[in-house]
This record gives C-alpha cells, sequence and structure tokens, in this order.
C-alpha cells in the first residue's frame, strides 16, 4: 500500500513544472561543478611536486562535489518537501487520502519515501557521474558509494524534517521557510562549538555525521544517528495528522 | 455482541450509527445521532446551514473522530477496524478532493489503487466509472482545466469506482447545471438500488425524489427521522385548494360528504379539509356543475417543504426554550 502512495507522490512530483526544474538545474549545477573541479585536477597536481601534496582523483573531484551537493540540497529539499502536506491541506485533498483504507503511518511513510526516490535519482545521478572517470583512472568507488549513502541519509533527514513542517501549515511557502531555518541551524550548529570538538551539541548537528561519509567512512553511529532522526520527525508527522482527525 | 452481529447481517444494515457526539471545545456540534440504514437505500440528510451535516459525515467516513458513539459499516467498527470498514465506503466531501495537475484517468487510476483495486480490475474499474459519471471523453484531460460541473463529477466517480457498500456524498448537486443536477440525480438513484447512499443536501424537492429516507438535523440533533413518504404525508395533508367563479357558501360545502372545515383564502380560493380516506373532490365538482359555482380549479394543497423543514426545526426550537 505504501507503494501506491510513493507512486502518487512521483505522479504529482513529476506532473509539476518545479520538479522538472529542479531535477535540471541540479543536474547542470553539478554538471559544471563536475567539469571544473576535473580541470581543476590537473592545474593543483602539475603544481604539487611533493608525492605527499598529490591526492587522488576520486576524493579530490568527489569531496567538491559532495561537498556541494551537501549544500544545495540545504536549498532545494525545502522547495519539494513544502507541498507534500500543506499543498494538500490547502486543496482540501486530504479527505481522499483519509478516506481511502490507509493507515496514516502509511500515507506519512510513502510520501517520505516518495520524496526520498525523487531526490535520490539527482543522487544516482551523481555517481554515475563519477564513475565516468574510470574511463582514465583508477577510481575508488568505496569513496563513492559511501558519499552516495551520506548524502541520501542527508537528504532523507531533510525530506523528514521537511514533511514535518509541511503537516504543521496549509502554507506552503511558510512550511519551506520554517525548513530552512531548521535545516540550517542543524547544518551549522557544529560551527558555533568548534573550538571543543567533542561537545555534546555538535553531536546533534546533521552536517557532523555527514562528514565521515564524505570521508569515505561508514559509521553505525551516524547511521543510528540519521536513522533516529527520520523516525523521530516521521512519528511527529502521523501524531499531527492524528490530531487532525481527533482535534478536527 | 456475536448475536450483534448476526442481527446486523440478516438486516443487511449497512451504516449503523450509534449515538454519534461531536464536541468542539466543549459545545456539541452533533449529539446524540443514531440511525441506520439498509442496502439498497438512500438516505437524504438536510438540515440548515451549521447543522452537523458535514461533520456527521467526516464521522462516518473515519475523517473525524467522535467523541463519543460509534460507527459500524457492515457490521464493521470505524474506529476499531479503520481500514476495513473504510474500504466499504465511498466518500465525497463537501470541498471536492481533486488533484488538479492530473488527468481524469490518471486521478481515478490512483483512486482505484488506494482503494485496493486489484491491479488487473484497475483499468475496468475506471472505465466503468467514468461511463457512469459521463466522462468517457474526457479521459484525457487536466482536471484543472474541466468546468465545475465536470469536476463534481469527477469527485463521485472518484467515490464509486471501487463499488463500495456505502456512497457517502456530501452536497453533491451545488453548483451544477439543471441537466447536469438531472444525471446526477439518476445516477445516485441507479447507485442506490445496488448499494447504500447517504447524501445531503439543502435542496428540499432533491431529498423528494431521490431518496427512500430522510433525516432532518438542525443544531446537532436529529429532529426527524423516517420514510420519505411520512414526509409527503405530512406535506400533502388532506387538504384540497379550490377556486370558484361565484364562492357559494361556506356551509353549502360543508354539506358535502367528508368535508369537515372551509376556509376563504385571501387569493379568492377556498381551502377545503376533509376527513381521512374521504376526498370529496368528486361530489364538489358535481355539485359546482349542478349549482353553477364556477368551479375553475381544484387541486390538493401541499404545504412546500419548506413549510415542512420550518416547522420542524422550529419545533425543536420551541421545545429547547420550553425545557430550559
Amino acid at each position: 500500500m505504501i507503494f501506491n502512495i510513493v507512486r502518487k507522490e512521483l505522479k504529482s512530483m513529476f506532473a509539476s513544472p518545479l520538479g522538472w526544474a529542479i531535477l535540471a538545474i541540479l543536474s547542470f549545477i553539478f554538471g559544471l561543478y563536475f567539469t571544473n573541479s576535473v580541470g581543476n585536477y590537473f592545474d593543483v597536481m602539475s603544481g604539487a611536486i611533493r608525492p605527499a601534496e598529490r591526492t587522488g582523483v576520486t576524493s579530490f573531484v568527489g569531496s567538491a562535489v559532495y561537498g556541494l551537493a551537501s549544500f544545495i540540497m540545504l536549498f532545494s529539499v525545502p522547495l519539494l518537501s513544502m507541498r507534500l502536506i500543506s499543498e494538500e491541506r490547502r486543496s482540501q485533498t486530504l479527505p481522499f487520502l483519509f478516506s481511502a483504507p490507509l493507515s496514516l503511518t502509511e500515507i506519512v511513510v510513502g510520501k517520505f519515501i516518495g520524496l526520498v526516490v525523487f531526490l535520490s535519482l539527482i543522487i544516482i545521478y551523481l555517481a554515475l557521474m563519477m564513475s565516468t572517470l574510470n574511463v582514465w583512472a583508477d577510481i575508488d568507488f568505496g569513496f563513492i558509494a559511501a558519499n552516495t549513502i551520506g548524502l541520501i541519509l542527508l537528504v532523507a533527514s531533510f525530506s523528514a524534517l521537511g514533511l514535518y513542517f509541511s503537516s504543521l501549515t496549509s502554507q506552503p511557502v511558510v512550511a519551506a521557510i520554517l525548513t530552512f531555518i531548521a535545516l540550517f541551524a542543524l547544518m551549522i550548529l557544529d560551527r558555533f562549538l568548534a573550538g571543543d570538538p567533542s561537545n555534546t551539541v555538535s553531536y546533534m548537528s546533521l552536517m557532523q555525521h555527514f562528514q565521515n561519509f564524505s570521508r569515505g567512512l561508514v559509521d553505525t553511529a551516524d547511521l543510528a544517528y540519521f536513522f533516529l532522526f527520520i523516525t523521530t520527525f516521521l512519528v511527529l508527522t502521523i501524531r499531527r495528522l492524528d490530531a487532525d482527525r481527533l482535534r478536527g | 455482541m456475536q448475536v450483534n452481529r448476526e442481527r446486523i447481517a440478516m438486516s443487511n444494515i449497512t451504516v449503523d450509527a450509534i449515538e454519534l457526539t461531536r464536541l468542539y471545545g466543549g459545545r456539541a456540534v452533533v449529539s446524540d445521532v443514531s440511525f441506520n440504514l439498509k442496502q439498497g437505500e438512500v438516505l437524504g440528510f438536510l438540515g440548515p446551514n451549521g447543522a452537523g451535516k458535514s461533520t456527521t459525515m467526516k464521522m462516518l467516513t473515519g475523517n473525524l473522530a467522535p467523541s463519543a458513539g460509534s460507527v459500524k459499516i457492515c457490521g464493521i467498527d470505524m474506529i476499531e477496524k479503520p481500514r476495513e470498514a473504510k474500504a466499504l465506503i465511498g466518500y465525497l466531501p463537501e470541498m471536492r478532493p481533486l488533484y488538479k495537475e492530473l488527468t481524469v484517468d490518471e486521478y481515478l487510476t490512483i483512486a482505484a489503487r488506494l482503494h485496493k483495486v486489484s491491479g488487473k480490475h484497475i483499468k475496468k474499474a475506471v472505465e466503468n466509472a467514468k461511463a457512469r459519471c459521463g466522462l468517457s471523453n474526457m479521459s484525457k484531460r487536466l482536471i484543472e482545466n474541466l468546468s465545475n460541473g465536470y469536476q463534481q463529477r469527477v469527485g463521485i466517480a472518484q467515490a464509486i469506482i471501487h463499488s463500495p457498500m456505502v456512497v457517502i456524498l456530501d452536497e453533491p448537486t451545488v453548483g451544477l447545471d439543471p441537466i447536469q443536477i438531472r444525471d446526477i440525480r439518476t445516477l445516485i438513484k441507479e447507485i442506490g438500488k445496488e448499494h447504500s447512499v447517504i447524501l445531503s443536501t439543502h435542496i428540499l424537492p432533491e431529498v423528494e425524489m431521490v431518496c427512500d429516507h430522510v433525516q432532518i438535523i438542525d443544531k446537532g440533533k436529529l429532529v426527524f427521522n423516517g420514510g420519505i413518504d411520512v414526509l409527503k404525508r405530512s406535506r400533502i395533508g388532506n387538504k384540497l385548494l379550490v377556486g370558484f367563479k361565484g364562492a357559494p357558501q361556506a356551509d353549502a360545502l360543508l354539506g358535502i360528504a367528508g368535508v369537515t372545515e372551509v376556509e376563504s383564502l385571501e387569493s379568492g380560493m377556498v381551502r377545503v379539509r376533509f376527513a381521512e380516506g374521504k376526498n370529496p373532490s368528486q361530489s364538489i365538482v358535481e355539485a359546482s356543475v349542478k349549482n353553477g359555482w364556477g368551479l375553475y380549479q381544484i387541486a390538493p394543497d401541499q404545504t412546500s417543504l419548506e413549510d415542512v423543514f420550518v416547522q420542524l426545526t422550529y419545533h425543536d426550537a420551541a421545545a429547547e426554550a420550553e425545557a430550559a
């Protein structure tokens, strides 16, 4: 049943120009940045005389592209997640889902997966773009896999938070702004306390956990963090929608 | 419990609402509404604005949790087993829940899928629903570009696509032109033959045309619950409206067998009341011809449905004032 909601979400995502526009803009930016980084690699490496200064092409181009991707997603996820529930609230289409034989969990999780699948298209596209380097270099596929997993988890966390804020209001724009502010705060949380690397607050930061993935390290602690983050906001969303039914 | 369920199964009760109550901030919008509906019946839900029609419908479809009471659809409790119960319902809310960026076909396919129509039958279900709602040549149109009336048809198609046991329509004929209204009434009657239909409206003649049962709700309470014939009888009463060119004396009319009361109206007509089962029309006509009263009109005197409606809702208000 969840699958049907996912299909419905993807269908309306591709039925609106916004979905296509975001896909197009993102692939344009990433493509441009990718070619730039590849060019840069030769400039930088020809300047690096000692072997210790030299890095592999995967990590050089990869860290540039994936670093940018995580930042760009901060802007694009709120734009896509804003309409998930608030748009349905505004156009009064929620009863359509509520009177179908579905549980609230199925509706919320379906919408969440729909958005993550959509965003994963861009992430897979990124991974394919990185893999083309293999034509002339021997690249590190493990590094790309870790980054891909990390980026999908990061984007999934963004989406879960965006979905929750979308359930709070019937104004998509308000949802987008709230999501953006919350995400931005969570991203830069660790910057404030950079002096003390072991502080608890920076452990809450999304970026802190993404950084391990971007170095090619898949740590269960980070997996657990993302998993808990996503679950928390999905549960909050379900509770918010249930309150609609109870309180009206 | 077991006995109860058997009773329900035997009498084909599709909707069973038991003492439904809904409070908003301590104020009861719907209080103690109980009724049931059998298979093959069309129930009309009447009431002034804000009487609690839509709230009741939301509770019946599981969109709103009742503060007290329960709903059973074909014996399945809406609160305990919402999924099984919702699968038996098709619902068109007051605001049409349409995804306007999709085409009619896309939208109906999604509706069929969400209502668990099996993959093989989806195409057939969509075609069938479109044919029944007169949407067959609108398949590829975006819902956004359809006229108001056609959007309403898509809404109804969405509600009947999985051929549910109970179809609940909240003001289905609002904003339609007369021809479309007629089409949709025919459609509702047709659906009502196999399934149960509940529809709310404040167009009174519509109820008389379509429904078998009528409920009038006012200020959250049921003030009338019964067959349409009961309502019709209270409408028609034992009255005749008679027009004479040269009106006779009241005594002359009272002399006719069956006539119990004669009343002259401002319009120059005469209202004649008669005893139950003794319609004196024939005798009045004969007497008129004999005495040259110049009869030019004779018809049953109908109280308008509006009057009946006002009476019922007014009585309730009076009773409430008395109680307080």
